[in-house]
């Protein structure tokens, strides 16, 4: 609990808007003094450096700004930075291989060209993966409803969803 | 967005505490942080409860009851496996509801408290909201009122509750179980929502200082044979344009018993008893799921734009009741 302010300590400091907070992000540890109001996109984004997950709406409604708290997919733009204490974070930054090596969704959105401009492409991605782990890419159906929070302006859907289907089955191998 | 200080509950003591003072409960703040970046909430004080475990549980294998901490998470809910089986109309209003991100954040408790989606009430100034500021006015009255609420609606306020999961649990008559500085009580969800009348800023029947702890569903035969049908704009991730909990309980092709609650449409969540009766005891055909679908939305009003949604909406109720009739 580093740096979080509990009820009693909150009282005797008064507000001052401003915490230390420390986040482990794909597995690196990073102690931030930030504002209490940033969300972890902007903490990710602004102050860590990792320029992946995207701003899109920044109102929880693209998808864009996807990443796993916890193995969990969540938006990253309606969560408090502060709240992501204690948890571990993963953005597009942690999903390959240490040596560099893409992650089989990166390759399989790439092999069904499954991305226009891209800006979505990260938290696609990202969506994708947590997707594929929670069961919910056994059929075009599913992939489709369970990527719905991920928004393409390009139109880029029906290699999204081709992608998906093959990368399931890679990961699953 | 207006600054705030940020504070972590270790126990539920700790945010009552916070509470009384004039502090905002956090959870997965889907839409607490949503509407603060909008400056439509403005607390000065925020109070993370996602820490409290002992609201994180839920058990659907209970004889009698269903009961679900209020932190309990929309996605592991819905895919628990006794609700899918046995309760499909609450599994189905919780992955109808947003995305998976936002379920995989999003508490049940906070869920039933959302706030509404009305264009008016989320865009600020300089639209007048009665809901934002008390007696300010409603711009919907002479605006686009296509999404607006056909049932439960008054001069000052015609804003939908966009809740899903509250229409199933007024269908199953459930009750959450809350904590406030008087002590704990129990309230059926059906009282927990408020119609605007004259003052459609006091949303709910909680005191101020009181946190919703626990869901509670009675067990019952009407699940099996139950279903929330959802109708969008888009297939998937938005809210509804019309919605139906509906549930039967069959004796051959006579209806035993029937439950109908409306989503989308009004202004809290809608039961409607009147065409539940016209049900029980009948045979089920599809005629009685139209005097049926025709009864829920007696009473609805039309704006200017937003008409369609009663023939809709009864339809919605006809169809939901014809997959309900599959199952029971």
């Amino acid at each position: 609990m580093t740096g979080m302010v509990t009820l009693s300590q909150a009282q005797s400091q008064g507000a001052t808007g401003r915490h230390s907070v420390t986040l482990t992000v794909n597995g690196a540890v990073h102690a931030l003094s930030i504002d209490a109001r940033t969300s972890l996109l902007d903490a990710l984004r602004e102050h860590i450096g990792l320029t992946g997950a995207k701003k899109g709406c920044d109102h929880g409604q693209c998808g864009a700004c996807t990443v796993h708290v916890d193995g969990r997919r969540i938006v990253s733009c309606l969560t408090l930075a502060a709240q992501a204490q204690g948890h571990e974070v993963t953005t597009i930054e942690g999903l390959g291989g240490d040596d560099g090596a893409l992650h089989p969704m990166q390759q399989a959105f790439i092999d069904h060209d499954a991305l226009q401009c891209g800006y979505c492409t990260p938290g696609q991605i990202m969506s994708a993966v947590a997707c594929v782990h929670e069961g919910h890419a056994g059929s075009l159906d599913d992939i489709r409803e369970y990527m719905s929070g991920n928004l393409c302006r390009c139109g880029a859907y029906v290699g999204i969803v081709a992608a998906i289907e093959d990368a399931a089955v890679k990961m699953q191998g | 967005m207006q600054q705030f200080d940020y504070i972590r509950a270790v126990d539920l003591g700790d945010a009552l505490q916070a509470l009384g003072g004039g502090a905002k409960l956090l959870a997965g703040g889907t839409t607490l942080y949503d509407l603060m970046k909008l400056r439509i909430e403005r607390p000065e004080q925020i109070v993370d409860i996602n820490h409290l475990s002992e609201l994180s549980y839920f058990d659907t294998s209970g004889d009698r009851e269903l009961v679900f901490g209020a932190l309990a998470r929309m996605s592991d809910v819905a895919a628990d496996p006794r609700l899918v089986r046995d309760y499909p109309a609450i599994s189905e209003s919780l992955w109808r509801a947003a995305s998976q991100q936002l379920r995989n954040m999003a508490s049940l408790g906070g869920n039933l408290l959302q706030r509404t989606r009305c264009p008016y009430f989320r865009g600020g100034e300089p639209y007048a909201c009665n809901k934002r500021h008390p007696d300010s006015g409603c711009a919907a009255i002479e605006g686009l009122d296509r999404g607006q609420a056909l049932l439960g609606a008054s001069g000052a306020c015609s804003a939908v509750y966009p809740g899903d999961l509250a229409a199933a649990l007024v269908a199953f008559d459930a009750e959450v179980d809350v904590v406030g500085s008087q002590g704990a009580r129990s309230i059926p969800v059906e009282e927990l929502h408020r119609e605007p009348g004259d003052t459609p800023h006091i949303e709910t029947t909680l005191a101020p200082d009181e946190i919703i702890v626990r869901i509670r569903v009675p067990a019952t035969p009407l699940g099996r044979g139950s279903t929330y049908l959802k109708v969008r704009d888009r297939e998937s991730y938005a809210f509804a344009l019309a919605s139906a909990a509906v549930a039967l309980v069959m004796d051959g092709e006579v209806v035993r018993d029937a439950r109908i609650a409306l989503g989308g449409l009004a202004t809290r969540p809608w039961r409607v008893r009147a065409a539940e009766r016209l049900l029980i005891g009948r045979r089920f055909d599809e005629d009685a799921a139209r005097a049926a679908g025709e009864a829920a939305l007696e009473g609805a009003t039309p704006g200017r734009f937003n008409g369609f949604r009663i023939e809709l909406g009864v339809r919605t109720v006809v169809d939901a009741l014809t997959i309900a009739r599959q199952r029971a």
